[in-house]
């Protein structure tokens, strides 16, 4: 069977293949190629060294934008993974309502960064006026505590789905054996739940901790990086290098951050996924 | 097991009902906001209903609709995620089923490198792609859909291939055997027990697609007015020096109203699906 559906690779790998080569792997070497370039088209590229990646590694807006973005990642990850948790234990107690509010934390996750951006912008920013505050787009720590409230209101229904689906997955037994045996709900919430729930933990660490560090539409529709690069994340420091200055150098400078972006998001998701994975109770 | 509702379940579901409010009022402020007329609407006044001097009715929904260019965006949006779900699903589970049945080295290292593609992020691509659409001319909506599929591969592929390693393979060997082709076989036998899977993946995708901005922003030929709604509200607010904040808001709720009410419709499966997609993870 094998050989037969082998004979039939062009049917079945190369529409994807070609496409997946157009939209992905050509781009990459490109891309990998351009970041040791100076260019403005791709046709005029000239070799430039490790230039590009000197230039990024001291340029304050961008160490600036890593700090940022390693804050917030941290944060955020930490705020939805608590309050998910905590949420989904509640809805797997059979209480009154679960469904309804299933549906409506999940809910935020339908509509598109953008548009989450700008409602929490006005929301916000109206917030911020009654109060007496600078706005948004004035004070730093506005825009970060509003990114991380932005990001908690978004993700926390997706990953407290998984948790869900995490918990409706350890077999009652376990449970019903360990009220027999005299377990404590918390020492059944540490001792049998968390740890038959590793598997999901580590999806919802790993999801929210990219989704973190790759964030851009919400970025740029909250805060759009103001004051003066203060609150732009590593996504949108790069696509302003790229598409906001003007200079034949920029265009370089910017492949290069973003050759070090790939790196720093690829090894934390694996470093992030080895480390939990081995935690995981063997099933 | 017959259990209680006792006090503190009782609170517990207080508690959220309360926070359910909270979740739900940005999306209730931004309709209010839009029923009021253009000079009502102003940062400190976001929060008050729209009162009788204040209220605009639908005009904001009007001048949405007529004058920005919305109902092509609607149309542009709705061509380009449809047709790169139906060619991601398609491509993408034939594809993960060559990579799943046959065992070679060349499908092994196909395989990583889907998975290695998921986690890279656009900003690394971003340039070198839309020069890359540019130049095959894929940068019209009826053609970004190729860009799409290429992009797009591997969250489709990888959560193809989690699934089909548990179906039994006797089934295929046995319509193989019975005379059918692995084309015949592929769409006879796998895709009917695959249904499943292909719904999450799409839903995954059409939630991806819909609201895609940066993609779509940079591969499209904006010079031919080409727009989704991201986009369109991202143009709303960027280039005018003031702020139209009615038609902006009118929509915002256009654009969130649809989901809304596909999500009513089929949140079993929606609910399903992000939950599948997240165990093959």
């Amino acid at each position: 069977m094998e050989k037969a559906i082998k004979r039939y690779w062009p049917v079945f790998v190369l529409p994807t293949l070609a496409a997946f080569i157009i939209g992905f792997v050509w781009p990459f070497i490109q891309g990998l190629y351009l970041s040791f370039c100076k260019f403005i088209t791709i046709d005029k590229a000239s070799f430039n060294g490790l230039k590009n990646y000197i230039f990024a590694l001291t340029e304050a807006d961008f160490l600036h934008a890593f700090w940022f973005t390693a804050l917030f990642t941290v944060v955020s990850t930490v705020c939805i993974n608590v309050a998910a948790l905590a949420i989904a234990l509640a809805l797997t107690r059979e209480i009154k309502g679960t469904n309804l509010f299933r549906s409506v934390y999940f809910m935020p996750n339908l509509i598109g960064g953008i548009v989450l951006g700008y409602i929490w912008n006005i929301l916000l920013n109206c917030a911020l006026t009654l109060m007496g505050k600078p706005l948004l787009s004035l004070h730093a720590p506005y825009g970060f505590i509003g990114l991380v409230i932005l990001m908690c209101w978004q993700q926390i229904g997706y990953m407290m789905i998984i948790y869900i689906a995490g918990l409706q997955s350890i077999p009652n037994d376990y449970l019903e054996a360990a009220r027999i045996d005299g377990a404590t709900e918390s020492q059944i919430l540490w001792k049998v739940k968390l740890p038959n729930l590793m598997p999901s933990i580590t999806i919802c660490l790993f999801l929210s901790l990219t989704n973190g560090f790759k964030l851009f539409d919400q970025n740029l529709a909250l805060t759009n990086g103001d004051p003066a690069h203060k609150t732009e994340m590593l996504a949108l420091n790069i696509y302003q290098t790229f598409y906001g200055r003007s200079g034949p150098q920029w265009k370089g400078y910017g492949q290069a951050k973003a050759v070090l972006f790939c790196i720093l998001v690829v090894a934390i998701g694996l470093i992030q996924l080895k480390a939990t994975r081995s935690k995981e109770v063997q099933q | 097991m017959e259990k209680k509702r006792t006090l503190r379940d009782n609170i517990l579901s207080g508690i959220l009902g309360i926070l359910c409010i909270a979740w739900v009022y940005p999306i209730f402020m931004i309709l209010f906001n839009s029923l009021k007329k253009e000079t009502s609407i102003s940062t400190g006044s976001a929060f008050q209903l729209p009162n009788s001097e204040s209220f605009a009715g639908l005009a904001n929904y009007v001048n949405a609709l007529t004058s920005k260019g919305f109902l092509s965006a609607l149309w542009y949006s709705l061509v380009i995620t449809i047709s790169s779900v139906v060619l991601i699903l398609i491509c993408c589970s034939m594809c993960a089923w060559f990579i799943t049945r046959v065992n070679s080295k060349v499908s092994k290292a196909l395989y990583y490198l889907f998975v290695f593609s998921m986690v890279v992020p656009f900003q690394m691509l971003m340039f070198t792609l839309s020069a890359t659409a540019d130049r095959l001319h894929l940068s019209s909506p009826y053609t970004i859909c190729i860009i799409y599929l290429g992009f797009g591969a591997g969250l489709a592929v990888f959560m193809f291939c989690g699934f089909m390693k548990s179906i039994p393979i006797t089934i295929e060997e046995a319509a193989m055997i019975d005379g059918c082709n692995p084309i015949q076989t592929f769409f006879l036998v796998v895709l009917p027990i695959l249904k499943p899977t292909l719904i999450s993946v799409g839903i995954l995708e059409t939630m991806w697609l819909w609201n895609d901005y940066l993609l779509p922003y940079l591969v499209l030929d904006r010079t031919k007015g080409y727009m989704t709604i991201p986009i369109l509200i991202q143009y709303f607010r960027g280039s005018f020096g003031k702020v139209e904040m009615g038609p902006m808001m009118a929509s915002i709720m256009m654009n969130i109203i649809p989901i809304i009410i596909v999500y009513l419709l089929c949140q079993k499966h929606i609910i399903k699906g992000v939950a599948a997609g997240a165990v093959k993870g």
